[in-house]
């Protein structure tokens, strides 16, 4: 028995002695919330990660990956826990994932201070990207304003002119509109802000429709967008007032739910399902063989944060000791991006194009979102000027 | 704001309204008659919602999905009673809160192994898909309107009930004077029973109405239930007609609140609604118990 005990303590001493040069296996902690109503993006994103790691040959960098899950409960406290948990217990090497920017804010500075690297795969709050960037923290989605920015700037462009803007009353609701003004410089109508999670919006569909704007902007994501464009279309508004919103509101996941009354509505994001870059045709295909549906944006983050990984690790030959190569291989994002072009600005953002999309019916009757524009190229974000990041 | 405005809000107010009130009559002949607070009422609005567009999208008619999912939710309410809550009703209050807490994450969960984390889709039955217009220039949905009038009859059909007949006769009874109802002979459980499940199927018909506005989603809920609550205070507990009463006030105190007032103020319209109701009625509207 105490031999057995020994022999263990031998292996466990030996195995810490390897990795020391070269690392064995990969720890990664994957954080997001995978509970309750907002789990769905938490999904998609782990099953576009997962793609991407099958895609490597279930490797990541040549090295096999072990897949640590942890659930913040869209609770920024339980974040914490859950980063402590892959700090102290697990001692993993990255954490990826981060679905909301009040997770992010709580959770960004305890990993990154413990030395791990943090790769979000969604939130992109803008005090990480300006004044409060991080060495080791690395977006590989969007800056939260950058997909509103996009569909302004298209509004701008397309000449409308009185604009009546719609979001729930918290923190990202008014960063979205926000970025819909940065880039539109029409007459806004009303700002409006409802409750957070409010159901019904009947009420405020009628001050809408009495106010005739030329067009409305919302951002409303999840379930609330589904409630708000399932009543714009029954209240016989998505006839007279065009109705612009972002992928965070047509998200590919949420489009069965809202049904007919999403079709035609046009929205930006950084990705499409009919992006037309050979990794995304792959991507799009495999993913849709591998689960069942057609991908969400969502799922494309996830995948692309596994392709960064895995072209860091590579970049270093499977040495995770030496930090900073490691953050200098990031930093070149050397890997092939659903997206086609994506770089890495000095905040460790990404200047990457935006597109406007329009929901329709694929030839199998699926509803799904079809490029028809590109509201910005190689779009930075604004706050990157306030980061005194250099490299 | 336009008289045409008005007249509009009104009627969301009074659609809201309706359907506060479908929710709280359930929930207020429950507090008041099983002295039990009851949080998982909203997961039994859930289940009506996922309920009837299940059977929506499988037999392709909503008034056949309607005719399934109400019976179906009322089963599921009284066998959720004769299970579980029966067992609580001579615990205390905190008690009662904790376990039904725990039914809300229960039928959470449950729904989303059954029906997935994705929202659910249900429809509007064509012939009831349009506007009309109420007055010139305003169009005003058709399927709104039929809540409207579905929940009102409803109202008045439970009014008549409670008030016309021998079975409500005896729910009234036993709002007021538990135990001599008791010590008449009449069999208490199976009121109790009788009444949870009638409670219940207004909750699932209120769902199963809600659903293609709404986003069928886990939590649905919820956000109705706090709502509820409100009534059910403001009307005085255990009173059907104050119950009534008060999902209309409040109904109605919310949509303008939402439309007139700043947005913090506005969310709380309704909470110092309640707090000036109770200032001069502590007992809500019409209270139950004399």
């Amino acid at each position: 028995m105490r031999k057995g005990i020994l022999g263990w303590v031998l292996a466990v001493c030996l195995s810490f002695a390897v990795s020391a040069t070269a690392a064995d296996e990969i720890k990664i902690g994957y954080m997001a919330t995978m509970s309750g109503p907002a789990a769905s993006l938490g999904i998609d994103i782990l099953d576009g990660f997962k793609l991407g790691m099958a895609h490597k040959g279930g490797k990541l960098g040549g090295l096999p990956v072990e897949l640590i899950m942890g659930d913040d409960q869209l609770k920024p406290g339980i974040g914490v826990q859950v980063a402590n948990r892959f700090i102290e217990k697990e001692k993993v090497d990255f954490v990826t994932g981060i679905v909301f920017s009040n997770v992010m804010m709580a959770v960004a500075k305890p990993i990154t201070d413990a030395g791990i690297f943090l790769i979000s795969a969604n939130a992109g709050p803008s005090p990480l990207a300006g004044a409060r960037c991080l060495p080791d923290l690395f977006t590989v989605s969007w800056q939260n304003d950058q997909t509103h920015e996009a569909m302004g700037k298209y509004l701008q462009d397309e000449g409308v002119k009185r604009l009546y803007l719609m979001a729930p009353n918290y923190q990202a609701g008014k960063d979205g509109l926000a970025g819909v003004k940065r880039y539109f410089k029409g007459e806004i109508v009303a700002e409006v802000y409802t409750k957070i999670n409010q159901p019904d919006y009947a009420a405020e569909l009628a001050q809408l429709r009495a106010a005739k704007p030329d067009g409305v902007f919302v951002f409303y994501p999840g379930g609330m967008g589904i409630n708000f464009v399932k009543q714009y279309a029954q209240s016989g508004l998505k006839e007279e007032i065009p109705l612009y919103t972002t992928a965070f509101t047509i998200a590919q996941m949420v489009l069965p739910a809202m049904g007919d009354a999403a079709l035609g509505l046009l929205n930006s994001s950084f990705w499409g399902p009919d992006l037309d870059t050979p990794v995304n045709r792959k991507f799009v295909a495999d993913f849709r063989k591998e689960y069942g549906r057609l991908p969400s944006l969502f799922a494309a983050q996830g995948y692309d944060a596994a392709l960064l990984i895995d072209s860091a690790i590579a970049a270093v030959g499977g040495d995770l000791s030496d930090k900073e190569a490691l953050r200098k291989a990031l930093r070149k994002a050397d890997f092939a991006s659903v997206r086609g072009d994506f770089k890495f600005n000095r905040n460790h953002f990404p200047i990457q194009d935006f597109y406007i999309r329009k929901v329709i019916k694929n030839s199998e009757g699926v509803l799904t979102t079809k490029i028809i524009g590109t509201a910005f190229e190689d779009h930075a974000d604004a706050y990157h000027s306030e980061c005194d990041m250099q490299w | 704001m336009s008289m045409q405005l008005w007249v509009v809000q009104t009627l969301n107010g009074l659609q809201l309204g309706v359907m506060l009130f479908l929710m709280s009559a359930g929930l207020t002949l429950v507090f008041g008659i099983m002295n039990l607070i009851n949080l998982a009422h909203g997961s039994l609005y859930m289940l009506g919602a996922y309920l009837a567009a299940t059977f929506q999208a499988l037999t392709g008619s909503f008034f056949i999905a309607c005719l399934l999912a109400v019976p179906l939710v009322m089963g599921i309410g009284m066998l959720m009673e004769m299970s579980i809550l029966r067992r609580l009703y001579d615990r205390d209050h905190l008690d009662q809160v904790l376990a039904t807490f725990a039914l809300i994450l229960f039928f959470n969960e449950l729904v989303r192994m059954t029906w997935g984390p994705q929202a659910y889709f249900m429809a509007i039955p064509e012939s009831l898909s349009g506007t009309v217009e109420i007055l010139p220039g305003i169009p005003y949905p058709a399927y709104r309107l039929t809540i409207v009038l579905a929940g009102s009859g409803v109202a008045v059909g439970l009014y008549l009930f409670i008030g016309r007949t021998r079975l409500g006769m005896i729910i009234r009874a036993g709002a007021t004077h538990r135990e001599m109802v008791g010590a008449l002979g009449v069999n208490i459980k199976l009121l109790y029973t009788f009444v949870f499940g009638m409670g219940a199927a207004m909750a699932g018909f209120a769902g199963m109405m809600a659903g293609p506005i709404l986003s069928v989603e886990t939590g649905m809920g919820e956000p109705i239930m706090i709502l509820a609550f409100v009534v059910i205070v403001i009307g005085g507990i255990g009173s059907v007609r104050g119950a009534f009463a008060a999902a209309v006030l409040v109904g109605v105190a919310d949509t303008f609140g939402r439309i007139l007032l700043p947005p913090a103020l506005s969310s709380m319209a309704i909470y110092i609604l309640m707090a000036g109701v109770l200032c001069f009625r502590p007992q809500g509207l019409f209270p139950a118990h004399g």
